[in-house]
């Protein structure tokens, strides 16, 4: 499954994908160009975006859908990937149950096919043809067939597009139970920032080229993030993860164990510039989860 | 009323109408009837090749269906023209061509008539043998790439994504629609071959609750109309293509009849179960 350039592909056992300098060209115009970065197993990656910024491509790139015209991408040999695309439109004429839909790509037996269902919660639509269902049951029964196939990586194109308000933080809720439970990659793409900032590991900004990335918190409070997205008082940052604590003498307690007397963005000591530190509600308690975001470190902008 | 050149008429029909079944569902999904027309008025083309070099006339008509719809890939990748303008030039040049070969070939006097719409009288023990064989290995190869063609028509991407492969995918198909209009030629004709892939699958449709149940009723819909249509010639002294197209689209107007929908559902359903 190794695309080109082996040699320049990072190979480690557990990331499960990487681009590295990845790009692609149609028409003379680069619709994403210079994109680098891995997924881990049990690592939930978002791109976000806004509309026309290659996040789809960029998805597409990642599972080998498409092929980079400039850089490489490297996924893991047998990677089982499970793929709920952006689109699919199913032509009325070929007649599709969802239960046969559930088989698309490979055989699954009936207790797999069943629980996957009910995780969705569309058990009842197991023999519904595919061309009656609403676009929100659509959504459902394409996000259970991804996760019946017990993949290594979900790539989720806007999975929740349709569903309605209550069912969508369900959904997404099952998206990261699923994550927990099976410790697969997740490479998200989805509008819905409240859920980006709760259940994502690293986000990934995306406007032809990787803007920003890091936490949720960090990409929120970066200036590139703030430009494209505007400055929402309504994005709440659910978990709020520090990568340095204040001691109580006022020296800084660095997520790698050493102690400073200030706190710099640029002292090498944090794993992401462009941290705001003046933010309000800045948690000077310990014992907080530090280092975890290994993703962040350096890549404050691009 | 069975003199032997009608029963094996009837066998070759049949044998064409199971293959065509299936594939013709293939046709309906995948949106192609216009690229299926192309590549069997394409086979023409072949007919003079055929007759210019003195090959055989299956081969040569399979070689151009193949690089006909090779070209057309080719072309539509560059996409400088819209898929369908593409095939309107190819389809009616090729035919063209064929014609114009043919009419330059002096030396050979060739019924066109039987080439154009089909003839009963011209099948022999060999083309039987060709039928049925080519039959046999488009049936099994159908059943060995149905998954990933089912799943490349639904989504090539999603197909593409969880490892498989719809670009070989979409070429095994078409070398198999070139091996089926080269062997269905001889008995519906080159201009109606599309008519016996799509007109019997659009009639399996409306009874059909999943691909695998439509594949197996078009294909003996697609046998029905065969005989019904050859009987139809035999009595009425009519061409045989145009007289199974005529059979196929009686029964799909009678598939669209309302009140005989739940029934022949039914019955339909029974026989593909069989």
């Amino acid at each position: 499954m190794l695309m080109s350039n082996r040699a320049r592909a990072p190979k480690i056992e557990s990331q499960l994908v990487s681009l590295a300098n990845a790009g692609i060209r149609r028409d003379g115009r680069w619709l994403v160009r210079g994109v680098d970065f891995s997924i881990r197993r049990g690592e939930v990656v978002t791109l976000i975006g806004p509309n026309g910024a290659g996040k789809s491509t960029t998805a597409k790139l990642a599972i080998g859908v498409l092929r980079p015209d400039e850089g490489s991408v490297a996924r893991l040999s047998g990677l089982r990937v499970g793929y709920v695309p952006q689109k699919l439109s199913i032509d009325w004429t070929m007649p599709l149950s969802v239960r046969r839909l559930m088989r698309l790509t490979g055989p699954l037996n009936d207790a797999d096919l069943l629980a996957a269902l009910a995780s969705t919660g569309i058990s009842h639509l197991i023999d519904a043809e595919v061309r009656y269902l609403s676009g929100g049951e659509f959504q459902r029964a394409l996000l259970a067939r991804a996760i019946a196939r017990k993949p290594d990586l979900m790539v989720l194109d806007e999975p929740v597009q349709g569903v309605d308000f209550a069912g969508e933080s369900a959904l997404y809720d099952l998206i990261r139970s699923i994550r927990n439970s099976t410790g697969c990659g997740i490479l998200m793409i989805s509008h819905d920032l409240h859920m980006v900032m709760a259940g994502t590991d690293t986000v990934i900004c995306l406007n032809g080229h990787v803007c920003c990335r890091g936490t949720p918190e960090v990409v929120s409070q970066s200036a590139d993030y703030l430009k494209l997205f505007g400055n929402s008082r309504s994005l709440a940052v659910y978990n709020h993860h520090h990568d340095h604590t204040h001691l109580p003498d006022g020296r800084v307690m660095h997520g790698d164990g050493s102690v400073t007397d200030h706190c710099h963005p640029d002292d090498g000591h944090h794993h992401h510039d462009g941290h705001d530190h003046g933010h309000s509600d800045h948690d000077h308690h310990g014992g907080h989860h530090h280092g975890d975001h290994a993703e962040a470190k350096g890549e404050g902008r691009v | 009323m069975f003199d032997d050149f009608f029963t094996r008429a009837l066998v070759a029909g049949i044998g064409v109408a199971l293959t065509a079944g299936p594939l013709g569902c293939f046709v309906v999904w995948r949106r192609m009837a216009y690229f299926g027309d192309t590549m069997a008025h394409s086979a023409l083309l072949g007919v003079a090749l055929s007759l210019f070099f003195q090959i055989n006339l299956l081969i040569a008509v399979f070689g151009v269906a193949v690089v006909v719809s090779l070209l057309l890939l080719a072309l539509q990748r560059r996409q400088s023209l819209s898929a369908d303008a593409l095939l309107g030039i190819l389809s009616h040049s090729a035919l063209a061509i064929g014609l114009v070969l043919v009419a330059f070939m002096t030396w050979v006097r060739i019924d066109l008539i039987a080439f154009l719409f089909g003839d009963i009288l011209a099948v022999t023990r060999t083309d039987i043998a060709l039928i049925w064989g080519g039959g046999v290995l488009v049936l099994a190869a159908l059943v060995w790439l149905w998954r990933p063609l089912i799943a490349s028509t639904v989504s090539e991407d999603v197909a593409e994504a969880e490892g498989m492969k719809p670009a070989r995918t979409r070429l095994l198909f078409m070398l198999l629609m070139a091996l089926v209009i080269a062997i269905a030629m001889k008995i519906v004709g080159i201009m109606l071959i599309t008519a016996l892939l799509i007109i019997p699958a659009a009639t399996a449709r409306r009874f059909s609750a999943s691909p695998e149940l439509m594949a197996v009723l078009a294909s003996l819909i697609g046998a029905l109309a065969v005989v019904g249509g050859l009987f139809g010639s035999l009595h009425y002294d009519t061409p045989s293509g145009p007289s199974i197209v005529v059979a196929a689209l009686l029964f799909f107007i009678l598939s669209l009849l309302p009140a005989a929908g739940k029934n022949t559902a039914e019955k339909a359903g029974n026989q593909g179960v069989r």
